[in-house]
């Protein structure tokens, strides 16, 4: 996600929450960072399951953003390489660009997001996911961050501002 | 006596290029360009385009926010831009003002939407300081209840581009082209275009708007002037802008989709 962490003397603050129970969403003051997801420091998630990859926004991300109204997305059987963008989320007038935390070929698009963009909003780690890749260097993941040094560059953010 | 440039010391650079009746497409797509390639600050300023010209934002669905019919009769060009927002119908009597800024240009601003309005409002009141009930309404540039500026933006991972096309006059002609958009602000109170907005010419006249833009711009920025034959053999030759017209057959379509 083209943004970086908002910081004010009511930030949102961020919390871990296992992947196993990706139900447990706190209230809306707070955004939820899942455990055992991959970050971006664009704001960006990875969830690497076998040969597949996902990707979305974060629910900070989202939270920031506003309403999503519109996702452009790019077609499957096309490529994304780590740090560029492949597609963009409008919302509040604006278009953001969403960028890729790793590289691969592009094996599945989410075609709910066309009627329903406001998944991303909704349920920015199930239903709000963006695209699936076949990741072509794994070791990308490794350079990613974890959801505890997430939530702490998220907070080093707030912090800054 | 000190020189102007000193009071700029420490200020970050930001080129400032201004046309008169540019037209739009070509605008668009040297903002698109600068927003997609270049590492500097810009501003540009347009006053007045050519022809009159719609334009919708990325997302926007022609069915929904033009009476096609009416268009395709008067030939009237329809551009979809690379920002979002909504519909405007633009002319010689629309004055063009865009920033587009490193994502470090402006201290402690976080790249969202809402922030970066945050600040365009700021700068904008300065303008208007004084003029008006001016302010930024639910995104919009209003006197009181009445918008005169349609803004819209682009974030990329390091720029953010905010382009806003003021009415400085109108043709209530040409708002006929334009239907009532289905997401529109709680303040619109569904009024139609004529009630809704309003001209900047009855609250300022056009060259100062143009010179107190450009002076509040300069208590942030300093701002070095340049014409766009000093850049045009900088910008890439390969880049190709996503703004552009849409076709009869496009529109045609869109209104037999549509049921029109």
């Amino acid at each position: 996600m083209a943004l970086r962490m908002w910081g004010s003397s009511t930030a949102s603050a961020l919390k871990i929450s296992c992947a196993s129970k990706p139900h447990l969403y706190l209230s809306r003051c707070f955004s939820t960072v899942l455990d055992g997801l991959k970050y971006a420091e664009s704001h960006e998630w990875v969830k690497h399951e076998g040969s597949v990859a996902t990707i979305d926004i974060t629910d900070h991300a989202q939270d920031h953003l506003g309403e999503v109204v519109f996702v452009e997305l790019p077609e499957p059987g096309g490529s994304v390489s780590k740090g560029k963008g492949f597609g963009a989320v409008e919302s509040v007038k604006a278009t953001s660009d969403v960028n890729s935390p790793i590289s691969g070929e592009i094996v599945e698009v989410n075609s709910k997001l066309s009627e329903a963009p406001g998944l991303i909003n909704s349920s920015p780690y199930e239903e709000g996911w963006m695209i699936k890749v076949k990741p072509s260097s794994p070791s990308e993941l490794e350079s990613l961050m974890g959801s505890t040094e997430y939530t702490k560059f998220c907070e080093e953010e707030d912090a800054s501002h | 006596m000190l020189l102007p440039q000193t009071r700029n010391i420490g200020l970050p650079m930001m080129n400032l290029m201004r046309f008169k009746g540019l037209p739009i497409l070509q605008q668009l797509h040297i903002e698109e360009q600068l927003l997609r390639t270049s590492s500097e600050n810009w501003c540009i300023i347009n006053d007045g385009t050519n022809d009159p010209t719609i334009v919708m934002g990325v997302s926007g669905k022609p069915a929904e926010l033009l009476e096609i019919e009416s268009v395709l009769h008067d030939q009237v060009p329809v551009i979809r831009r690379f920002t979002g927002g909504g519909t405007v119908i633009v002319d010689h009597e629309t004055i063009f003002v865009t920033f587009i800024c490193n994502k470090e240009a402006v201290p402690d601003l976080q790249p969202y939407p809402r922030s970066i309005m945050s600040w365009s409002g700021s700068l904008y009141s300065k303008v208007f300081q004084g003029i008006g009930d001016f302010r930024l309404r639910e995104n919009d540039y209003v006197f009181g209840n009445h918008k005169f500026g349609g803004n819209a933006q682009s974030i990329t991972k390091n720029k953010w581009i905010h382009h806003t096309s003021f009415l400085w006059d109108f043709n209530v002609r040409n708002m006929a082209y334009l239907k009532l958009p289905k997401r529109a602000p709680a303040y619109r109170s569904a009024r139609g275009h004529l009630d809704f907005i309003c001209r900047l010419n009855d609250y300022m006249p056009r060259s100062t708007f143009i010179d107190k833009t450009v002076e509040a711009a300069g208590t942030q920025f300093s701002l070095r002037s340049l014409e766009l034959e000093a850049i045009e053999t900088c910008l890439e030759t390969e880049f190709r802008p996503s703004t552009r017209f849409l076709t009869s057959e496009e529109l045609e379509v869109a209104a037999a989709v549509a049921g029109q």
